[in-house]
């Protein structure tokens, strides 16, 4: 492999590091705010290497640019939609964890 | 020596496989955010696993069908969060 496809292949394995954090808190977090910080940090930083991985690998200039695209939705989209999530438990009134609630 | 496209196609697999392990939160989370959360994790790997897909057959049309993917899950986890609480006023 040449040292491009090299950076390639490491960026895509720190994003899919951060995408084994993000679904690791998913499962083990006690409540739906923590889970929401664990997805909307790891997985959107995660995402954000991983397709800056596919932009490096893409040969022509057109594909770059929708793989640059794919990469401010994601920072956009992806933490708009955790915080949305999160308001609306707030509204609902669920209460968030705290270490008294384990005893 | 590994080939690249297969390097990119097995970390794309881990992709599925993250995704798949969100979809547990999907069957037992308690509340429905939980649910909303998770699907919206596991929407965001499929994504990454597509885009991944189109690198290694250096196919650029999966990437429309990516950045389409992307806003779809978007919009279903801001219509979610709306329509689940009463005045509808998350935004």
């Amino acid at each position: 492999m040449t040292p491009v496809e090299w950076a390639i292949v490491v960026l895509a394995l720190l994003g899919a590091f951060f995408g084994a954090v993000a679904a690791i808190g998913i499962i083990r977090m006690p409540d739906i705010y923590t889970r929401a910080h664990a997805a909307s940090k790891s997985d959107t930083l995660g995402a954000v290497l991983t397709i800056a991985a596919v932009a490096l690998a893409l040969e022509s200039g057109l594909s770059t640019v929708k793989a640059a695209f794919l990469v401010i939705f994601m920072f956009i989209t992806n933490p708009t939609a955790a915080h949305a999530i999160a308001r609306a438990a707030e509204d609902q009134g669920i209460e968030p964890w705290t270490t008294e609630d384990e005893q | 020596m590994v080939e690249f496209s297969t390097a990119l196609l097995a970390i794309a697999a881990a992709f599925v496989l993250f995704a798949v392990v969100a979809l547990y939160r999907v069957f037992v989370g308690p509340t429905i955010h939980d649910r909303v959360i998770a699907v919206n994790v596991a929407g965001t790997n499929t994504v990454i696993a597509i885009a991944l897909v189109a690198a290694a057959f250096e196919e650029s049309a999966f990437l429309d069908v990516a950045l389409v993917y992307a806003l779809l899950n978007f919009l279903l986890s801001i219509a979610f969060s709306k329509f689940n609480v009463e005045h509808g006023g998350v935004l």
